[in-house]
């Protein structure tokens, strides 16, 4: 396996072999919030795009400008075909935003009947949860991905995972808010309802009679009915939730799937990349390689920054050249940082020898136009 | 209160500020919220159990004590504490009810974390205020709005009862004058548009804004004239190096990385900009290089001393 360049010990990441492969369908970018997430995923499909394949890419919470450059204008929840992209091959793109309730209204109304549908939407527990809770947003993208996957009018998927602390609530979440849904909590709430409350009481004993003692003196009794009609009228989607969760599990491990990790140099973030890392491989699901964002190097690599600032010094000592002495701490100061970003990385590798990476160098500004995705998308690929 | 985008270093900025608000023998308290462990980490101590715990001397014998909020745990100390239900709590917990609670309504989580700050700041023993001030590692800007909006969180869950009286004492607290958000911030574009945001966001929430703390700032190195122009002269570089006993075919790869320098100190420039038209205080504080250690957590405190930080 060829090694990567700018003397990294880990092998160079491939990209192109991977999501030009007609047999990767899906390319999820995890990675803590903040390394370019988004971007790498508008990059690479911009790439994929352009070599010839059909792409949507679902994007969760994309800066304004990154947004507004692949022509999203609003959270809407329908793919559209991204302007500017070169249709020489015959490939085309298009991008979408996720609206988290839009698409939890949805499955909603799928699985019920619309007055029911009425009933939940009006609930203020299931606005609630449908706008905040923390794992919503996940379980969201995950719907939302195997919807895409289901519609297959794609060649490839990629996906952007919401900008969550942790990279692993992506797989977590989901899991959560299905087991939560179809949880013993909301059972016991339940149970009342279903038999006709006291007789049923009487069985259950002390510990449900506790909790609702504790619960009408912490949260009143209109809370507490609020939450009773919620549950009840969420209780025929239960199995749902669960199996979907787990179905969309069960697609992210099939080999048509690519995860990309993306981290920058940075301590929590590779921290994050590593949980990531060895979590898919005790999950067995298909890891690509890790793209890593924000590399910082040196044009003159060979001037060390130490001989640059001696050279500075003695120029600033004899009163002349001050513009090169100048120039050469800015070079010194680079070459520091290009070296602290090297050995970010090396330390990464020596923990994970086998995981390819792909290096994208640093930029000065922001990226908001598909040329940038352009030159992100050929760092990107070796 | 100390919130910015993930990246800026908003608990580096909390520990600081907390230090700084420690000097000439104050005590002050520094919590989080997210069990992300980060002033564990910062302090390089053990993970931080739900207990006070002293983690720093400040300079002039003061001291810093750090908590790490753990939302069940708070919620059993507030059933304790003003239902005397210490048992049933631990039976709650044990079917997961807890749990439950905090989930399906994720504005009963805020309540409680916020709730807790206000009791660590109202606290007093015999007659003193326990803590002279209370620093939170808040969550991130595109969050806390919600987050200390406690009372509009659970308007729609409840609108009258324990839940409600327990938002509104929290509330009371994070609208008066003993209370400022810090929003920490870098020279980026993505970081300084979050900030607008969230200031936008807290204004309107009547929630009040303090300063804008700027992060990992760096001095430029090249004058002034060469920064605006964005251009180097390339023949006087090449004399320079040859000057300096250095290779002079490296200039135009120096010049480049000059150049990059010039643009990148024009963004941070006009960032700065955008941050002034928030008409807030601001602070810039340095770049340090390397991992923040407890020696840098005291240089940045040394710039944030509370005349400047409107704290």
């Amino acid at each position: 396996m060829t090694r990567g360049r700018n003397g990294s010990a880990a092998p160079q990441l491939d990209l192109d072999a991977v999501v030009l492969d007609p047999g990767t369908r899906i390319v999820v970018c995890c990675g803590s919030g903040g390394v370019g997430k988004t971007t790498t995923a508008a990059a690479i499909g911009l790439r994929a795009a352009e070599a010839g394949r059909t792409v949507v890419v679902l994007t969760i919470d994309p800066a304004r400008r990154l947004a507004q450059s692949m022509g999203l204008t609003q959270l809407d929840n329908t793919p559209r075909e991204v302007a500017g992209v070169d249709p020489a091959k015959g490939g085309e793109l298009h991008a979408m935003m996720l609206d988290m309730k839009r698409t939890f209204d949805e499955i909603v109304s799928a699985h019920s009947t619309p007055e029911r549908a009425e009933q939940i939407f009006a609930n203020p527990f299931y606005q609630s949860l449908s706008s905040s809770f923390a794992g919503t947003q996940e379980y969201m993208a995950m719907e939302k991905l195997s919807q895409l996957r289901a519609l297959d009018e794609w060649d490839l998927i990629v996906v952007d995972t919401p900008p969550s602390r942790s990279a692993l609530d992506f797989l977590d979440a989901p899991k959560r808010l299905g087991r939560f849904l179809d949880g013993r909590m909301l059972r016991l709430l339940l149970a009342p309802a279903r038999t006709g409350g006291r007789a049923y009481l009487k069985v259950v004993s002390a510990s449900f009679g506790l909790f609702t003692r504790v619960l009408t003196r912490i949260i009143g009794t209109d809370v507490l009915r609020d939450l009773s009609a919620f549950v009840g009228a969420l209780e025929t989607m239960f199995g749902g939730f669960r199996e979907r969760a787990q179905t969309t599990y069960e697609l992210l491990k099939t080999p048509g799937t690519a995860f990309v990790v993306v981290a920058a140099p940075e301590p929590a973030a590779l921290r994050e990349a590593s949980y990531f890392v060895d979590r898919l491989s005790a999950e067995s699901m298909p890891l690509a390689g890790m793209v890593l964002n924000r590399m910082r190097s040196s044009g003159a690599p060979k001037l060390s920054a130490e001989r640059a600032e001696v050279a500075a010094d003695a120029l600033d000592e004899s009163g002349t050249h001050e513009l090169t002495a100048a120039v050469l701490r800015v070079h010194a100061a680079r070459a520091r940082l290009a070296a602290g970003d090297r050995r970010m990385r090396d330390r990464f590798t020596s923990a994970h020898p086998e995981v390819p990476i792909a290096e994208v160098p640093a930029l000065s500004r922001d990226v908001h136009d598909l040329d940038s995705l352009r030159r992100i998308g050929t760092a990107m690929a070796g | 209160m100390v919130t910015g985008k993930g990246g800026t270093g908003k608990t580096t900025a909390a520990a600081a500020l907390a230090l700084a608000l420690a000097a000439g023998g104050r005590r002050t308290l520094v919590v989080e919220v997210e069990g992300r462990q980060g002033l564990a980490q910062l302090f390089d101590t053990p993970p931080l159990p739900y207990e006070e715990r002293r983690i720093a001397s400040a300079p002039g014998g003061g001291e810093v004590r750090a908590l790490a909020v753990d939302v069940e745990e708070a919620l059993l100390e507030y059933l304790a504490m003003f239902y005397n239900l210490r048992s049933a709590g631990r039976a709650l917990r044990r079917m997961g009810a807890v749990d439950f609670a905090t989930t399906i309504a994720p504005g009963m989580r805020d309540v409680l974390l916020t709730g807790k700050v206000k009791e660590a700041v109202t606290r007093t023993r015999q007659g003193h205020r326990v803590y002279d001030a209370v620093v939170l590692d808040a969550p991130p800007t595109g969050r806390i709005t919600r987050f200390l909006n406690v009372t509009a969180e659970v308007a729609g869950l409840a609108k009258v009862g324990p839940i409600k009286t327990q938002s509104d004492g929290v509330m009371a607290v994070l609208r008066s004058p003993q209370t400022a958000v810090h929003v920490v911030t870098l020279l980026e574009e993505m970081p300084v548009q979050e900030t607008v945001d969230a200031v936008t966001e807290l204004r309107a929430a009547h929630l009040p804004v303090g300063s804008v703390i700027v992060n990992m700032t760096r001095p430029p190195l090249l004058p002034e004239p060469v920064l605006a122009a964005g251009r180097i002269d390339t023949a006087e570089l090449r004399a320079g190096l040859a000057a300096a006993g250095l290779d002079a075919k490296l200039a135009p790869a120096l010049a480049t990385e000059a150049v990059e320098h010039a643009e990148r100190w024009q963004v941070e420039d006009d960032n700065r900009g955008t941050l002034t038209g928030l008409d807030l205080p601001t602070i810039e504080l340095p770049f340090l290089a390397g991992p923040v250690d407890l020696g840098g957590l005291y240089e940045l405190a040394e710039l944030l001393r509370p005349e400047e930080v409107a704290a």
